[in-house]
């Protein structure tokens, strides 16, 4: 606005264009479909800590927009979470997430735990009524312990043991009801997860490509992408160029371009000034 | 329990809007740009989240405040709501954007990174008032 006396925005969202919006959905105009991740993610806790794991297929209506996306976000050292929904606001929910954690961390001098990035993220959510479409999986070790916790659009969270989000999450729901138990190894652990996963890339059309696993611990994390590429693209047989000479030449015509020299010049190697 | 107020803040149903006064009666579009003449935009909404999102700050602190009020009685929130006044008035020229850097750390907005800090960030405007016209305005000369 070239006014001059003009009054500056707040900041934040801008509801400018909502009402032209809505007068261009009324007159039949269809709007671009978000880049969504219909997927598959599911976290489980084992022994010593997290398992989380995610297909890495991103959609754009019925189109793979992305056949390798990361769908593991880093929080902070301990705290890894998933993202489902439209990708983002999963992405952008996570970094700034991130980002105010790191400022408490700084603010209390103490590690952080995942129950406070659970609240942070549930009161953002719930502030914006669903409108920011992120549904996560957020896991992590702390000093109290493994924990999970499964977020949705709107603001509801749940403390479990095992959890899955996204389109396939039946699917894998499935796998863990069947296998889940209390106390597993690493391998039992990541083997349940990558079976989950894999149930909800072959069952569901939302979700594709590979397997990502994030392995959290008290002391490492192992952020393992891709743990198992499930449906590679397929080798080429043959060459399939054409030969020279397949196109049979009738006339060819020598023209000689001509062009003048403007300059030239002489570039030596450089050499060391010499200083004392 | 003395008066909290909603959860979430709710639009305000009726609003009394004064009109910018332009020559001739009319809100004058050569000042205050176009959005001046829009005045009945103010009253419906474009969004559910709009209203919601224009009192955020303004709610939160009011809930704050009730709680205060009701664990350590009317004189806690007198002296805070007396440092946020005086917070409030060092502010820069109105065309220039000033950082709020005291009344950010009365609200506790200093240890916090929200969607205002990066969209739309107002110290990233691209628009800016004339200065001595905004300053005119201000002390009611124009």
């Amino acid at each position: 606005m070239a006014a001059p006396c003009v009054e500056p925005a707040k900041g934040g969202f801008s509801f400018e264009n909502c009402s032209r919006n809505a007068r261009f959905e009324q007159m039949g105009l269809k709007f671009p479909k978000a880049y969504k991740t219909g997927t598959t993610i599911a976290g489980v806790i084992y022994k010593d800590g997290v398992v989380l794991g995610a297909d890495t297929r991103a959609t754009e209506d019925t189109v793979v927009a992305d056949k390798n996306c990361a769908k593991i976000h880093y929080i902070s050292d301990n705290i890894y979470c998933c993202g489902a929904g439209t990708a983002a606001d999963t992405e952008m929910t996570t970094q700034m997430i991130s980002g105010q954690l790191e400022l408490h961390r700084l603010a209390t001098g103490r590690a952080p735990r995942v129950c406070t990035a659970n609240r942070l993220l549930k009161q953002m959510l719930f502030r914006y009524q669903g409108y920011i479409g992120a549904a996560l999986v957020l896991g992590g070790v702390d000093s109290t312990g493994p924990n999970l916790y499964s977020i949705w659009p709107h603001g509801s969270t749940d403390k479990l043991p095992y959890v899955t989000m996204g389109s396939g999450s039946l699917a894998a729901m499935a796998t863990f009801e069947d296998r889940f138990k209390p106390n597993m190894t690493k391998e039992e652990a990541m083997k349940l997860v990558r079976d989950a996963i894999a149930a909800g890339i072959f069952n569901d059309l939302g979700s594709g490509s590979n397997v990502d696993l994030c392995v959290i611990t008290k002391d490492k994390v192992e952020y393992i992408r891709p743990h198992e590429i499930a449906n590679a693209k397929g080798v080429k047989q043959g060459r399939y160029l054409y030969k020279r000479g397949t196109t049979a030449t009738l006339s060819s015509d020598v023209k000689k371009i001509e062009f003048d020299v403007i300059g030239t010049e002489v570039k030596t190697s450089a050499q060391p000034m010499d200083t004392q | 329990m003395s008066g909290y107020p909603t959860l979430r803040p709710q639009p305000q149903f009726s609003k009394t809007i004064e009109l910018p006064k332009g020559p001739y009666g009319v809100p004058d579009s050569m000042m205050h740009g176009f959005q001046a003449s829009r005045v009945a935009a103010d009253l419906t909404q474009a969004h559910p989240l709009q209203a919601s999102e224009e009192q955020w700050l303004d709610h939160k602190l009011k809930m704050d405040f009730v709680m205060l009020k009701n664990s350590q009685g009317i004189q806690a929130p007198l002296k805070l709501k007396m440092e946020h006044f005086a917070a409030s008035k060092m502010q820069r020229l109105p065309c220039l954007n000033s950082s709020n850097l005291m009344a950010d750390i009365l609200s506790g907005r200093e240890e916090l990174i929200g969607f205002e800090d990066i969209l739309n960030n107002p110290a990233e405007s691209e628009v800016m008032g004339q200065p001595h016209a905004m300053v005119e305005r201000r002390m009611g000369l124009l």
